[in-house]
């Protein structure tokens, strides 16, 4: 018998701009490893016989694989083996909730020191974007099939799956609505989370396999899903996401410097409002700004808030800061550099000035109930608790749900009462005859890699169809 | 890139580009819109199809000089491109036969609605257009709504040209005599609510083109929210038409000035890098 290995409890800590300097700019937060940290943390695995950090990941990378190529300084090695799986690893290592996903079922999670998987997953993606070309892609190899797929948007699920049938073959294209490819990635998880050139690296690698893209593309309006069956394309997966923001339903909530947190980080990140007026799109932010929610869209949204130059910024949340659904990174980093957590308090009403500008929100307490479906406490209102806080902007930053665009015209697609496209979890498909479906667009508002594990299966099927 | 196959000036301020897009051109219809983007740092922003031709490929779109995006706009010429040409977008315009359509028109919305009133003739109305500008300097397309209109009025506020006074007055005398079935406005927005509120005792719906402003236009950021009916509705997908007579008029015009002091600050800033 070997001796039995001693376990490296220390996790290898990400390096990261300090918060006074990085609420002054949009440049990206966390650094990444250096080569040293990478190879101590990827020393930490113990390579498990039966990994089971890779049931964490909707992907299913081979992730003891990787990180023994890191380890052994087999760089070339590392991006093969995440690529076979992962289109995208330069984002999923930066926005992958990893501690409910791989690192949460890593065997190494139950001492509290799970390997920093995500951390591990991004410097390799970093490793080869500065080590261009040492790496072959894939492209000569692909034989076509002569068949063709249209996906629609370019979000993370499009992305997946154009990428995992180009690979396969198929001639696709994707169809995006917007003038940039990437969905939220883009226009919604900011610039200093998530940097725009990584999202579109990694789209043009996508696009390396052949891929076309066709942006300014509204499919429902300059093409229906129909026309595209109808006009050559053997099967359309939709991806569109679930990008049609939720409010409050209060009085005032139509007052100028009232923001969905979709137009607010729109206008930021896509519009790169954060240059104005050297861009055209403006921005306001004034000095006091609430941000209403607690997920990571308000956690981004109050971020981006701080950069643009506000002097207060708050979260006002419902509940208490244990239920709130963003991640505890996110929370911190936004606490680090100086949001202020309005916790247990709840909106009534927004108070606006003789111009219709916002002015300030009334507010009241609540308290915590029993837990509710969701098993979070519910929160109950406190009578007589009314108070006013004085703000210059409010964003509503309550979730997001199904655009109608697509499902108003498409016949015979069904829908949930939800909104969101009844799909079939293990294949993708919609109740409509060679149309598949994935994303935020089948299961509302999640994550990322959930999406294109989504994508990864409908593919598969696709391709089981039409080649069956 | 979308190529600007042609332009026009209609007025002084007041251009017309045909744009190739054949896509956008063979789904449009009457009362939708494009979303444009002129560069890499421009902003977004809706304008009406003004007319399509399938044949040719191509859509046609008028537009007003009035702040950085509009101005930038109008120093391309035929040849330049345009990064992006999004549509056509909202719904399009209610047509049926109604009996008796009264459309009214003012300022660069005389040319979005010369598609609107000949599709309501070819739909068996009798069309009667009314079309208001400023002044003399101004007029244009006269013959072009004059020949898909059964009647066609002509106001200028200061009397310069045919009758003098506002468009709601020569609407007022319609709706007095009978016989309107459907009326349609489209222009500034005070110009659609005095329209509203003057066919509003007669119980005649009025149709108008909200325009408030946008980003995406897709139904994405909500910042194009109107009240219709006490209700809140996104322009970019639920409209842009909507019954005037129930339009929150105030609240459109409150969130239509939110940028009044962005925008200066983008114009100064641009007039001083071209001066440059
Ligand atoms: C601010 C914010 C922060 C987030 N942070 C995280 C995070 O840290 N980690 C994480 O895992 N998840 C996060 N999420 C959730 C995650 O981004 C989504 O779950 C994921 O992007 C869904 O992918 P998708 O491909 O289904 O859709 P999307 O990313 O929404 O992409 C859909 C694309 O389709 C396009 N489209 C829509 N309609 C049409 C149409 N009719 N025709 C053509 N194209 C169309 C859209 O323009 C868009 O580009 C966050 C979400 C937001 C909003
Ligand atoms: C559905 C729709 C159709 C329209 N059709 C036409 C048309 O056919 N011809 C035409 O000349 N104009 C049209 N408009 C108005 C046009 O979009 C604005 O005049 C234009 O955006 C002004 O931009 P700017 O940068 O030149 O001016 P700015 O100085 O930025 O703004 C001047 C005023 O224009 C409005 N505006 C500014 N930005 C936007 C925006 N992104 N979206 C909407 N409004 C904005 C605001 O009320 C602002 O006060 C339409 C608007 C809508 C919503
Ligand atoms: S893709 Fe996400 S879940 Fe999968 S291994 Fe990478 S970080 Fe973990
Ligand atoms: S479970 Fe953890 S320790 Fe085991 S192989 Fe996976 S990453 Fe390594
Ligand atoms: S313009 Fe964004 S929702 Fe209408």
């Amino acid at each position: 018998m070997p001796e039995k290995q001693k376990i490296n409890l220390n996790r290898a800590s990400m390096p990261k701009q300090t918060p006074e300097a990085r609420v002054k700019n949009f440049s990206e937060v966390a650094l990444g490893y250096t080569q040293e940290q990478a190879r101590e943390e990827a020393g930490r695995c113990i390579q498990c016989k039966k990994p089971r950090c890779m049931d964490g990941c909707p992907v299913g990378i081979d992730i003891p694989g990787f990180i023994k190529a890191i380890a052994k300084d087999d760089l070339p090695e590392a991006v093969r083996i995440l690529k076979d799986k992962n289109s995208l690893p330069g984002i999923c290592g930066r926005v992958c909730p990893q501690e409910t996903q791989c690192e949460m079922t890593c065997l190494l999670a139950k001492k509290g020191a799970p390997i920093a998987i995500g951390r591990l997953e991004r410097y390799v993606a970093s490793w080869e974007q500065s080590h261009p070309g040492v790496v072959a892609q894939k492209k000569e190899s692909i034989k076509s099939n002569g068949k063709k797929v249209a996906v629609v948007g370019s979000g993370p699920a499009g992305l997946t799956c154009a990428a995992d049938l180009a690979k396969l073959g198929y001639k696709v294209t994707i169809l995006e609505a917007l003038h940039v490819t990437g969905g939220v990635l883009t226009y919604g998880i900011p610039e200093f989370r998530l940097p725009k050139g990584i999202v579109q690296r990694e789209v043009n690698y996508v696009a390396s396999l052949g891929v076309e893209i066709k942006l300014d593309n509204v499919i429902g309006k300059i093409a229906t899903v129909d026309e595209l069956l109808q006009n050559g394309c053997d099967a359309v997966f939709l991806a569109p996401g679930a990008g049609a923001p939720m409010f409050l339903n209060i009085p005032g909530e139509n007052l100028s410097g009232v923001y969905s947190a979709n137009e607010f980080l729109t206008r930021t990140n896509l519009m790169k409002a954060y240059l104005f007026p050297q861009y055209d799109t403006p921005i306001q932010v004034g000095q006091r700004v609430a941000v209403f929610g607690g997920g990571n869209v308000a956690m981004d949204a109050s971020r981006c808030a701080l950069r643009l130059g506000a002097k207060e910024v708050y979260i006002v949340y419902r509940r208490s800061e244990v239920e709130m659904p963003a991640r505890a990174e996110e929370r911190e980093n936004a606490k680090e550099e100086g949001v202020i957590f309005k916790l247990l308090a709840n909106p009534r009403r927004f108070i606006g000035n003789e111009q219709g500008r916002v002015t300030g929100v009334e507010l009241y307490e609540m308290e915590l109930g029993e837990p509710d479906e969701s098993g979070r406490r519910r929160p109950i209102p406190k009578p007589g608790t009314e108070f006013t806080m004085d703000i210059d902007i409010a964003i509503p930053a309550l979730g997001t749900k199904p655009n109608p665009i697509i499902p108003s015209t498409t016949e015979g697609l069904e829908l949930t009462r939800w909104g969101t496209v009844k799909t079939d979890e293990a294949t993708g498909r919609t109740s409509k005859d060679r149309v598949w479906c994935g994303g935020d667009m089948a299961t509302g508002s999640a994550t990322v890699i959930s999406a294109m594990g989504a994508a990864r299966r409908a593919a598969n099927d696709i391709h089981a169809y039409l080649s069956g | 890139m979308y190529q600007i196959l042609a332009r026009e000036d209609l007025s002084k301020d007041i251009h017309l580009f045909r744009v190739k897009a054949p896509e956008v051109a063979r789904k449009a219809r009457p009362g939708q819109f494009v979303i444009v983007r002129g560069s890499e740092e421009g902003e977004r922003i809706p304008l009406t199809i003004a007319d399509w031709d399938t044949e040719e490929g191509s859509v046609t779109i008028v537009f007003m000089e009035v702040g950085t995006t509009s101005r930038k706009l109008a120093c391309l010429k035929a040849g330049d491109h345009l990064m992006n040409f999004v549509g056509p977008l909202g719904q399009p315009t209610e047509i049926e036969k109604f009996g008796t359509v009264v459309c009214v028109a003012g300022g660069f919305a005389i040319a979005t609605i010369v598609p609107i009133a000949r599709a309501m003739k070819e739909a068996g109305n009798k069309v009667i257009s009314i079309m208001g500008f400023r002044t003399k300097d101004l007029v244009f397309w006269e013959d072009r709504l004059g020949s898909v209109s059964d009647e066609l009025i002509v106001t200028t506020d200061d009397g310069s040209y045919q009758r003098k006074g506002m468009v709601t007055e020569p609407l007022k005398e319609l709706l007095q005599d009978g016989g309107v079935n459907r009326v349609i406005a489209i222009g500034p927005t005070i110009m659609m609510k005095f329209c509203s509120l003057t066919s509003r005792p007669f119980g005649i719906k009025t149709i108008v083109s909200l325009n408030p402003i946008m980003v995406d236009g897709t139904g994405m950021c909500g910042c194009c929210r109107v009240l219709v009916n006490n209700e809140t509705r996104f322009a970019c997908v639920d409209g842009p038409d909507f019954n005037g007579h129930e339009v929150d008029w105030d609240l459109l015009m409150n969130r239509q000035r939110t940028y009044l002091k962005e925008e200066k600050e983008s114009l100064e800033c641009w007039k001083k890098s071209v001066s440059a």
